[in-house]
């Protein structure tokens, strides 16, 4: 199967959406003309499908994601970009109160997708660099995505699109060109929804998404030559969350560590680690370990980045301590 | 600060003094006049006018004493002062364009199909209400089949949401019309003026009426804005923008009226201020103790239902008897909704987590 890397997945799933169904359209800051985005995932797209479908917005989050809204509604099926997930604070009246109640309300449908753009690793300092997921994980009403690799950013994008529901992307721009996967050619969707097990071990199942998926296998593959096999389940949908496939690894491992960029409190891994400890009780070995961001705020300069996002070498550590426990 | 622009506003705005021909209103202050002034209304259109305000009016004084009989649900929201704007805002519309009103504008969903009965199940948190006891008071209040969005608290996010439906209106390039409102509060925040930028940038068929009853809950416009130039804020976003007077539903008819189909045309967003009082509290448990009593007796003297009332028997358009025909249906309707709601069930605890997702 051909290989794209992790951003060309998501262009490629965008054209093919809006190439299959004339109510797809794209809006968001610069993301039209022949500019195509500030990390150019629509470069292209206005060209081939018009102005009229790929909509440049002033700044204004609230009130673009607001319109997009109102699109919904309509039965448009907005692809909404903010340029990086921190700016989506400025739009969160928008998403919260608005798009994700209406359903529960009135019965109305807001079908968009929003692209954010998240993690750091990069060096991009504490507005370039977010994970603000949890807040709406939080939410009820709403979807929320992580894709790990090339075919999920593909799927889950294409699955995105087509839910009846406001469905939050989260794309890891540290993958943007740094992975590269097989991704199937034309149709190909993954169900909003369902985790993956990526990797088989029988010692401990680590439970991690998005840009962390990568960081752990590297990890799970130094760990395998020191004789520790370690499982990886990907979310991939952190809701709805399948828990069933969480659950099915756990009990057969007995210790499961939860890694996410995002930081530790009150993040996504925090409810996995309490479902954990509720469903799982009687099948563990030892207590859940969580291993996540900083409380603080996301710092520019390479040591303090390092400092607070996990990476492979800290997975490996916490996954040992966790096996010998 | 010398500010001639907003003197003159605060004039228009203030000074409003009784009229000794009350039939006669104030000619409105006009910054910019609709493109085709619709001279003569036909005369079941003033009546329809009346009969729908009769209706509004109603409604919001049954629920006004039904809440303080302690029949009510929670809080809830008169409109009352407001049915000269809600129920043009209404009338104005064609069969398929789409309107998200906000909490002081019943008229409006009466007029789009929505009954009195389904309000007041609303109202009372009953299955039968549009949100199905989901939303509260007048909230969420939206069916989509009646071309009615149901409203936030968070009021000027049906902004932006509007212009979403007039761009998906444009997108699709069908001849619809999104129209919406908010309070002078809400020309205050942030998606009011961003909308406004973008629906003029646009050129998105949209009508936004922003009912300045000169009070967001307890403060004043005074301490809201340092000039009241509302409408030449919005002028300076490159959209149509005019002050009507609020209570005078005939004027306020021609002028929504006008928007409407200049958006329809092509002609791009227009923003209506209406220049009304809101008559009581900011909610139901609210005394409007902070508002000058001798303020309500001015405009309680301009109000929009006696108002047009006496406009239609001076100018010989209906007789007393016809006008008490209304009266009598709209107490009768309104008798009849109230005892369908207060007979309807409350929905099912079971059916709490339904219709989370589509």
């Amino acid at each position: 199967m051909r290989e794209l890397t992790y951003i060309a997945a998501i262009s490629e799933a965008i054209a093919h959406e809006m190439e299959r169904d004339p109510d797809v359209l794209v809006l968001g800051e610069d993301v039209g003309g022949d500019f195509g985005g500030a990390f150019k995932v629509t470069k292209g797209l206005a060209a081939r499908f018009g102005d009229r479908r790929v909509l440049n917005t002033p700044l204004v989050e609230q009130s673009f994601i607001g319109m997009a809204n109102g699109m919904a509604l309509m039965g448009l099926r907005p692809i909404v970009e903010v340029q990086f997930a921190d700016f989506i604070s400025t739009g969160f009246d928008s998403i919260v109160q608005s798009a994700a109640t209406i359903h529960y309300r009135f019965g109305g449908k807001i079908p968009w997708v929003i692209r954010a753009p998240s993690d750091g690793g990069i060096r991009s300092g504490p507005f370039h660099s977010q994970n603000p997921e949890a807040w709406f994980v939080h939410t009820p009403g709403l979807k929320v995505v992580a894709p790990s690799n090339s075919a999920d950013a593909k799927g889950l994008l294409c699955s995105a699109v087509r839910d009846p529901n406001p469905v939050i992307y989260f794309e890891a721009k540290p993958l943007y060109r740094s992975l590269r996967g097989p991704v199937p050619e034309g149709e190909h969707l993954v169900p909003i929804g369902e985790a993956k097990v990526v990797r088989r071990g029988r010692d401990l199942t680590i439970v991690a998404y998005g840009a962390q998926v990568p960081q752990t296998l590297a990890a799970a593959t130094e760990l395998a030559t020191e004789g520790i096999e370690s499982e990886v389940v990907d979310l991939r949908s952190l809701k709805p969350l399948d828990f069933a496939t969480v659950a099915e690894s756990v009990t057969r491992t007995s210790r499961a560590l939860v890694v996410h960029s995002a930081n530790r409190l009150v993040g996504v891994g925090a409810e996995i680690s309490a479902r954990i400890s509720e469903e799982c009780f009687d099948w563990l070995d030892a207590p859940v370990t969580r291993l996540g961001g900083l409380d603080v705020p996301i710092p520019f300069s390479p040591p303090l980045e390092d400092a607070y996002r996990p990476d492979a070498r800290k997975i490996a550590t916490a996954a040992r301590r966790l096996a010998a426990y | 600060m010398s500010d001639p622009l907003g003197d003159q506003i605060r004039e228009a705005l203030f000074s409003t003094p009784p009229q000794p021909e009350p039939e006669e209103p104030e000619p409105p202050v006009a910054h910019s006049e609709p493109e085709e002034v619709i001279a003569d209304l036909p005369d079941a259109l003033r009546i329809d006018l009346y009969r729908w305000m009769r209706l509004t009016r109603t409604l919001d004084d049954t629920m006004v004493a039904m809440w303080k009989q302690g029949r009510g649900l929670g809080g809830t929201f008169s409109g009352r002062g407001h049915e000269g704007i809600s129920v043009p805002m209404g009338l104005a519309l064609g069969p398929d364009d789409v309107i998200a009103p906000m909490h002081r504008d019943v008229g409006s969903y009466l007029v789009r199909g929505m009954t009195p009965a389904r309000v007041f199940g609303n109202l009372l948190g009953r299955v039968t209400g549009p949100s199905g006891g989901r939303d509260a008071n007048l909230h969420g209040m939206g069916d989509l089949s009646l071309g009615i969005i149901g409203y936030v608290s968070h009021i000027p996010q049906q902004i932006p949401l509007s212009l979403g439906v007039a761009m998906s209106f444009k997108y699709r390039g069908e001849p619809r019309v999104a129209l919406t409102a908010c309070g002078d509060g809400g020309t205050t925040t942030g998606p009011y003026h961003e909308s406004l930028n973008m629906a003029a940038l646009y050129s998105a068929p949209l009508v936004l009426v922003v009912e300045n009853n000169q009070y967001a809950y307890s403060t004043p416009l005074d301490q809201q804005m340092a000039t009241f130039a509302i409408t030449e804020r919005a002028a300076g976003y490159g959209l149509a923008a005019r002050s009507e007077d609020g209570n005078d539903v005939e004027a306020m008819y021609r002028s929504i009226k006008a928007a409407v189909d200049q958006a329809r045309s092509g002609g791009g967003p227009t923003v209506i201020e209406a220049r009304t009082m809101r008559m009581l509290g900011h909610a139901i448990h609210d005394g409007a103790e902070y508002v000058p009593r001798e303020l309500l007796e001015r405009w309680e003297a301009r109000d929009p239902v006696a108002l047009q009332r006496r406009r239609l028997l001076a100018e010989g358009v209906v007789g007393v008897s016809q006008l008490e025909e209304i009266d009598t249906w709209a107490r009768t309707e309104i008798d009849a909704a109230v005892a369908e709601a207060e007979a309807a069930p409350f929905p099912d605890p079971g059916t709490v987590s339904d219709r989370v997702y589509a």
